[in-house]
């Protein structure tokens, strides 16, 4: 299951010449870009690992995407995202941010009921990756 | 159906005139701003003129679709410290910018404390970082020769060159290197670093200035801060020009002007104590014979004198 969350995640993968144009919009409008990876799909799962440091004062995208081909050559399994953080007074969060990376397979999530007092369930959603421990989900 | 949807590929252009292009491109306006702005450097402006001219033809043969690689645009200016290498670096930057090789046209100047680090696993980040900043425009590294030093062999200079190499080579698109520093101690760094010597198509040099161009500097100097010599004071920085060659620490165009800011505080002092009255404006512009005659090159002279009569 295709997991769809930050921009453009329910578009075809961005090709690399698609994601250095996107990555230049956000440096041109003084975002600080970033890579942020993880193997944890969960859509609540809202902190990623991140890849190196934000990048204040690079004027180029393509700083960014020297790192990115790094990073994938580290974590090209796992999903990795860009991220464009506006530092100006009153916004000082996140703007931007879309999915870079993926791994070749995506298994998806299971729903779990627990059955509580009264006849209520809970209801979970975990993914099957995350059956496996953390660094071994992907590959 | 799929067939006349499909756009037709560009055409290439049949013919290009070089000479609107050579305006259009703004490149005129660097080089015509180089001659203006910048005093002597003749051959330097001479090779920045054949430069500008190989890589606009590049650019033309690009849009025939004659030449797909980027040319290798990474340089090493060498020459005596103060003769404009980073001033024509800045140019530089700007000239590529416009012809369209680079795509910002920044220029990030750095030596060899910005690029090494202290500790092992340091300099990979440090070099990367400014590397990083540098791309879409031109990294100025001044005094490259530091970045190798032989007569340590775990100096992680080595480290920093490896990496400048590598991005050098696959990222030509991204940025240009131009590497600076004294003629003699570049030639041996090459020397020592074969793959700098291949990776770098323009060896640009600059000469000293004679001393004829360091007093028509000095003047263009005042005279963007609205400050004139008096007649002595001219005589005066002509016979400080002379002397000041021939000491230790000579920087050609740096050093004269440092001894225009110490003119300047001279100057000031002096008004400080001997005004009585208001002072017009060009009392408090005018420089006079003994704001230039203080300097301690001129009593150098005199103790030596002194000493050995």
């Amino acid at each position: 299951m295709r997991i769809t969350q930050g921009t453009f995640s329910f578009l075809p993968d961005l090709t690399d010449e698609q994601i250095h144009a996107q990555v230049q919009y956000a440096i041109d409008n003084e975002w600080a870009v970033s890579l942020e990876f993880t193997d944890d799909p969960h859509p609540r799962n809202t902190y990623w690992d991140m890849w190196g440091h934000p990048m204040f004062d690079n004027p180029d995208a393509a700083a960014l995407m020297m790192e990115l081909r790094d990073c994938r050559k580290v974590y090209g399994d796992r999903y990795i995202r860009v991220v464009a953080f506006d530092a100006s007074h009153g916004w000082e969060s996140v703007k931007l941010s879309f999915i870079v990376n993926r791994p070749a397979d995506e298994p998806g999530y299971r729903l779990e009921r627990q059955e509580t007092a009264s006849r209520t369930i809970r209801y979970t959603t975990k993914p099957y990756a995350a059956d496996r421990p953390a660094g071994t989900r992907y590959g | 159906m799929s067939a006349t949807a499909e756009a037709p590929a560009p055409e290439a252009p049949a013919a290009i005139d070089l000479r609107s292009e050579f305006e259009s491109s703004g490149v005129k306006d660097v080089l015509e701003e180089l001659d203006r702005d910048l005093i002597g450097l003749a051959p330097v402006k001479k090779r920045i003129r054949e430069t500008a001219a190989l890589l606009l033809v590049e650019r033309a043969r690009r849009s025939m679709g004659l030449a797909h690689e980027t040319p290798t645009l990474h340089m090493s200016f060498t020459g005596n410290p103060g003769t404009g290498k980073t001033t024509v670096a800045l140019r530089m930057a700007d000239l590529l910018h416009r012809l369209g090789y680079i795509r910002k046209g920044h220029l990030v100047s750095v030596t060899r404390d910005d690029l090494v680090g202290q500790y092992i696993g340091h300099t990979a980040p440090k070099t990367k970082e400014i590397l990083k900043k540098a791309m879409g425009g031109v990294l100025f590294i001044d005094e490259a020769y530091y970045l190798y030093r032989p007569e340590n062999e775990r100096d992680y200079g080595q480290e920093a060159i490896e990496i400048l190499l590598q991005v050098m080579e696959n990222q030509r698109d991204d940025l240009v290197v131009i590497l600076a520093g004294y003629a003699s101690r570049m030639d041996r760094f090459f020397e020592s670093n074969p793959g700098f010597r291949s990776r770098i198509a323009h060896h640009i040099d600059f000469p000293d200035y004679s001393d004829g161009e360091l007093l028509e500097i000095a003047l263009k100097m005042l005279d963007q801060q609205n400050y004139r010599l008096d007649e002595a004071a001219a005589a005066a920085m002509v016979d400080y020009i002379a002397r000041r060659r021939e000491q230790p620490h000579f920087a050609n165009a740096r050093s004269i002007r440092n001894a225009l800011d110490r003119a300047r505080l001279r100057q000031a002092n002096r008004l400080f104590e001997t005004s009585k009255g208001p002072l017009d404006a060009g009392a408090l512009s005018t420089i006079c014979a003994e704001d230039i005659t203080a300097s301690r090159v001129f009593a150098m002279r005199s103790q030596e004198k002194e000493t050995n009569p």
